[in-house]
């Protein structure tokens, strides 16, 4: 039984070896011992989506998991995913789109639209608002984001047409 | 806000779990995939004195076929559930209510074990498991008990789980060749909880509908299996009749409360609504649900 615990995982490649406090929830971790503020806080209960990394592949919410769950996972915030390259052209499109005005929901779309063009290449306008569901976004209204996703999805598939 | 201190412990294997729940009782909380007992840590409406992550237990995110019935391990995430080919061929009502739990982030952790274990009335997999007749089985030192689901919710939050317990798994027989299923949810944006809800199953026999089972979510302070409704609809008259007669009882078996958005008299009108829909996707009068 331990209230601090040594873990080790990898960060956007990088392995690190540290002693968590076991109360601390990763995205927490992230931004405040890694300084990688890229992963938003919004409301710490899962309903926001704001804090969306993805672990072992997998997108989940940061701030409801503990950061020592993190142990001998590979996690991935949106600096990893956006230095890589993976996502430059919906990133470009969200730009393009005026997909994203104050910018606080955009990591966290960012990486959720991802996982659903990942998954599901030929998804639906509706499949779209299905996956992004779980995002909130206060400014934009949404529609510039969905267009934005299904733009990129259109542009990545290789016959280069809509599949709305 | 931020969670309290607690101590941690991940389990290895489920005699290590059962050791801690007898040594802590109720101060030990069992942590499997977070979606719900993070928010009421970080909200700190509950401070545990130790949190037993079994979330890398072996051998309980299984999903498998075994003589005619269905294992579900109590770490199968919803995700997961969702996917599987297994539940799509034999328990396709599974599949449908899947895509209703939360969003795909939350679905990639949260679990079957966890959603019964904490038995939210608007849940859809407690609802599901009533209506499909499922075992639960729990775990303890002392061995392992089998309860029906039906007997396993017994109040709003409450279920028949002890402290000293774990859900290990959940056995769901395979329904007979030939049945049909609806899972229709009201809510008021894709992924909340629901408003009311309603998981159906039947035969169909010469354009009949028989052993009819409608279990209601949102519509109580635990899944309801409608039983009289269920005998009400009866297909010897038109549809439109039989549809009405079981509308009207409903409201004999339902006592849905009030939430911030919908009146009880509200919620009750929609679980019309959706028992409509459900017994018209029932005798395939194929109408779409929206
Ligand atoms: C924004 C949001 C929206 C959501 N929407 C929905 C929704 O629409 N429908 C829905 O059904 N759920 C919804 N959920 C909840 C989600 O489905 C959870 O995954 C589920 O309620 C709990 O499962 P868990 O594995 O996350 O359990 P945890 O949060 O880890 O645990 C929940 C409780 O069950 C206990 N427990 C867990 N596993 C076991 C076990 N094997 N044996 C004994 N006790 C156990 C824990 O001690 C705890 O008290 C939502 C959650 C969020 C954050
Ligand atoms: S901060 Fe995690 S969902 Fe809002
Ligand atoms: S751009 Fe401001 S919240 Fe989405």
């Amino acid at each position: 039984m331990d209230t601090e615990l040594d873990v080790s995982f990898t960060v956007n490649g990088e392995t690190l070896t540290r002693r968590i406090a076991v109360r601390q929830n990763l995205v927490d971790f992230l931004r405040e011992e890694l300084g990688l503020t890229g992963t938003h806080v919004g409301c710490e209960h899962g309903a926001c989506g704001a804090c969306t990394v993805r672990i072992d592949g997998e997108i989940v919410r940061g701030c409801l998991l503990l950061a020592v769950q993190a142990d001998g996972r590979r996690v991935e915030t949106i600096e990893g995913v956006s230095q890589s390259g993976e996502i430059a052209d919906l990133q470009d499109a969200f730009h393009k789109r005026n997909a994203l005005q104050c910018g606080f929901c955009t990591p966290a779309m960012l990486l959720t639209a991802q996982d659903l063009m990942q998954k599901n290449p030929n998804a639906s306008r509706e499949e779209i608002r299905e996956h992004l569901s779980g995002n909130y976004c206060r400014c934009t209204g949404y529609q510039a984001i969905i267009d934005a996703v299904q733009s990129t999805l259109a542009a990545r598939s290789p016959r280069g047409v809509s599949q709305s | 806000m931020k969670a309290p201190p607690f101590a941690y412990v991940r389990a290895r294997e489920l005699p290590a779990v059962f050791a801690l729940l007898d040594r802590h009782g109720d101060t030990a909380r069992i942590l499997a995939g977070g979606q719900s007992l993070m928010p009421m840590l970080n909200m700190r409406v509950t401070q545990p004195g130790v949190t037993i992550d079994i979330t890398r237990l072996p051998g309980l995110a299984g999903i498998e076929l075994k003589n005619g019935n269905i294992h579900i391990g109590a770490l199968a995430t919803h995700a997961a559930i969702g996917a599987s080919p297994v539940i799509r061929q034999h328990l396709p009502l599974l599949a449908d209510a899947a895509a209703h739990i939360a969003h795909p982030a939350i679905r990639n952790r949260g679990t079957f074990g966890g959603s019964l274990a904490l038995a939210d009335p608007a849940a859809e997999w407690p609802a599901c498991c009533v209506a499909l007749d499922a075992q639960l089985v729990l775990a303890s030192s002392a061995g392992t008990r089998r309860i029906a689901a039906r007997d396993f919710f017994q109040g709003l939050y409450t279920t028949a789980l002890q402290s000293h317990e774990v859900l290990s798994e959940v056995v769901i027989p395979v329904p007979a060749a030939g049945t049909r299923h609806a899972f229709i949810e009201l809510a008021r944006r894709r992924g909340d909880y629901a408003i009311v809800g309603v998981a159906a199953l039947a035969r169909s026999q010469q354009g009949k509908l028989c052993q009819l089972r409608l279990a209601y979510l949102g519509a109580g302070e635990t899944p309801v299996l409608a039983e009289k409704t269920s005998q009400a609809f009866d297909l010897i008259d038109t549809f439109e009749k039989a549809l009405t007669q079981a509308q009207s009882t409903l409201a004999s078996e339902l006592a849905p409360a009030a939430d911030l958005y919908h009146s009880a008299a509200t919620k009750l009108h929609l679980a019309r609504v959706i028992t409509a829909r459900a017994l018209k996707q029932l005798v395939q009068l194929a109408q779409p649900a929206a």
